[in-house]
């Protein structure tokens, strides 16, 4: 049962953290060699527009008033207008962040089932080949960078053997599973290999406990000892590392995207760059970070609700 | 609150105790991490002495040719020696793991041994500042940065710093907090030394081992990170040799010139090998000490 007090603390949390947000984002911008609007815009406007854009920006006003105006424009929804499309980036955010969450969401799930049969395959077989084989290509493939596994699986999966296209999104659900199932198995390697070790060590943990003792003294089956104590306490620990986790998949989604050619929020963030589209830059990492730290508050949640102990 | 430290994630469990007599000085696996950095230092320092080639000079007669004695690691669609550019490469990517992480290796330790020593309001305060940038998606937030002050590594280094930082402020804290309340930290309060004293000359060396272990764990992520940016066009900018940078090179000949991208990401994963294993091995040494 989740703890009330525990739930209302974590709720609050998220206000500094929003306001964090704020300010980063808020700055980020302001970071910008030497006069921001014209560094912003470029030689694509013409004075009338960048006079425009500064009262639309406030950047005429004190530091502080901007950060309110900011503050207030951020709360109603508007993050601006892209200068290359001229649509509201909140509209191009909306477009662009389906794929990506379909992206991190695949990719998670196929960790899961890649790290939990075998955390317990070289957990039950510790130290011995089936244990160092698995644990040796996790540690090679945490040492690869996304976009090199990515290549990798590109060239031999679409290139040479097309099983799988070569990049894009589909039209309908089956499609779309269809076209992210490479770039998802690239995502998933890295947090793979971290649950992987997490589970393992875990797992070895809880078999040595006393309550698993007791189990097999009662003389339940191996198989209900695995599924229902083993498992189950051994999986707190994987929740918990899911939420931080989650933070460098969308860092990751941002690569992934870019080799299998994806349209979601990644690849429009690497061509806002290209564009030095700054408005979408801002919106995309505000949008981003919230996403984060809601899934965070979702992990921490489901944690407690796994473990009361969590919630003390 | 429930961040997991990166340490926890990131090392392995325990290894098993080794008999008394059979106690070594350094663990295979320290002794195996140390042997491929030391490798890597050389080649980083005198790539000269190694790469067969110079590694931007066009040579027209072996365009896209295979491995082979002249090429072992074959050649770019300008004739260029790969097994040339990924050594020349090794000064970058290690110029990358150092010069991304001495900042914040330095500054958030001694963040840490203030906020740790001090505690109370302090770590209250720090213990917010931390959940509000671990929230933040390290890559993007990164990305951002440089996408604002311009592609290039010196920008890199600010924006990994701006960050990073703050993993080994919070392991220096944690640590902080075990040692000050010890004995020898008493004992070295009644002999009368400053405050700056105890935390520089006693408490830190005893708090700075998970910190250092973390420190292997972050250069192996700054290169991987370093190289994600190098690949995008946001990191070293071409013809810099750059691991990144060079798989970038070879994409789009993968399925005729495969050996361009591959033998430089080879270089990637032996090196994160590396820091890893000096890594896992320092933490298996510490925790054989304690």
């Amino acid at each position: 049962m989740l703890n009330l007090g525990f739930v209302v603390r974590r709720l609050l949390q998220i206000i500094p953290t929003f306001a964090f947000i704020l300010v980063v984002t808020f700055v980020i911008v302001r970071l910008l060699p030497g006069d921001p609007l014209s560094a912003m815009a470029g030689d694509r406007v013409t004075d009338a527009q960048v006079l425009q854009a500064k009262a639309e920006l406030g950047l005429d006003k004190p530091f502080i008033v901007q950060f309110i105006d900011f503050t207030e424009r951020v709360a109603t929804g508007d993050l601006g207008r892209s200068f290359v499309v001229q649509i509201p980036v909140v509209n191009l955010i909306s477009q662009r962040l389906p794929p990506t969450l379909l992206l991190t969401g695949m990719a998670t799930v196929l960790a899961i089932l890649l790290a939990i049969p075998l955390a317990f395959i070289s957990a039950l077989r510790r130290d011995r080949a089936a244990d160092m084989a698995i644990r040796g290509v996790f540690q090679v493939g945490l040492s690869m960078p996304v976009f090199y596994i990515g290549l990798l699986l590109l060239t031999v999966f679409s290139a040479q053997l097309q099983w799988f296209p070569v990049g894009g999104y589909g039209d309908n659900w089956g499609d779309r599973f269809y076209h992210l199932f490479l770039p998802a198995l690239t995502l998933a390697m890295s947090l793979a290999a971290v649950l992987m070790r997490n589970l393992r060590s875990a797992i070895v943990d809880v078999l040595n406990a006393e309550y698993v003792d007791f189990a097999r003294a009662k003389g339940l089956m191996p198989r209900i000892i695995l599924g229902r104590h083993v498992l189950r306490n051994a999986l707190i620990s994987t929740v918990a590392l899911l939420g931080p986790m989650v933070g460098t998949l969308l860092g990751g989604a941002v690569i992934t995207e870019s080799v299998f050619a994806i349209p979601g929020v990644g690849r429009l963030m690497i061509d806002s760059i290209y564009g030095r589209d700054y408005p979408v830059i801002q919106g995309l990492t505000m949008a981003l970070a919230v996403v984060v730290s809601l899934i965070f508050l979702a992990t921490d949640l489901l944690q407690a609700a796994l473990d009361p102990r969590v919630a003390k | 609150m429930t961040a997991i430290d990166p340490i926890t994630a990131m090392t392995p469990a325990p290894a098993k105790p080794v008999a008394a007599g059979r106690r070594r000085r350094f663990s295979s696996t320290f002794l195996a991490g140390a042997a491929i950095l030391i490798l890597s230092a050389l080649l980083a320092l005198f790539p000269q002495m190694f790469a067969p080639y110079n590694p931007t000079a066009f040579d027209y007669k072996a365009i896209l040719k295979g491995p082979s004695l002249a090429h072992p690691f074959g050649s770019d669609n300008f004739g260029r020696d790969i097994l040339s550019r990924t050594i020349w490469a090794y000064r970058i990517d290690l110029q990358i793991a150092l010069f991304g992480t001495l900042f914040p290796v330095i500054f958030g330790t001694l963040v840490g041994a203030v906020v740790g020593y001090i505690g109370g309001w302090l770590e209250a305060v720090f213990g917010r500042i931390v959940d509000a940038i671990v929230t933040f998606p390290f890559l993007v937030l990164v990305i951002a940065i440089v996408a604002v002050l311009g592609p290039g590594l010196f920008n890199l280094y600010i924006a990994v710093s701006i960050v990073g930082w703050v993993f080994y402020a919070k392991l220096i804290v944690a640590e902080f907090k075990v040692q000050k309340r010890l004995d020898y930290a008493a004992a070295a309060r009644v002999m009368g030394y400053s405050t700056g004293r105890i935390v520089l000359r006693h408490l830190l060396p005893n708090a700075m081992t998970g910190a250092l272990v973390y420190w292997m764990t972050d250069m192996a992520l700054c290169i991987l990170l370093g190289s994600s940016l190098g690949y995008l066009g946001l990191g070293a900018q071409p013809p810099t040799a750059e691991w990144g940078v060079l798989i970038a090179d070879g994409k789009n000949y993968m399925k005729t010139a495969w050996w361009i991208s591959v033998f430089p990401g080879v270089a990637i994963v032996l090196t994160g090998l590396g820091f890893s294993l000096l890594g896992d091995g320092l933490a298996d040494m510490m925790r054989a000490k304690q």
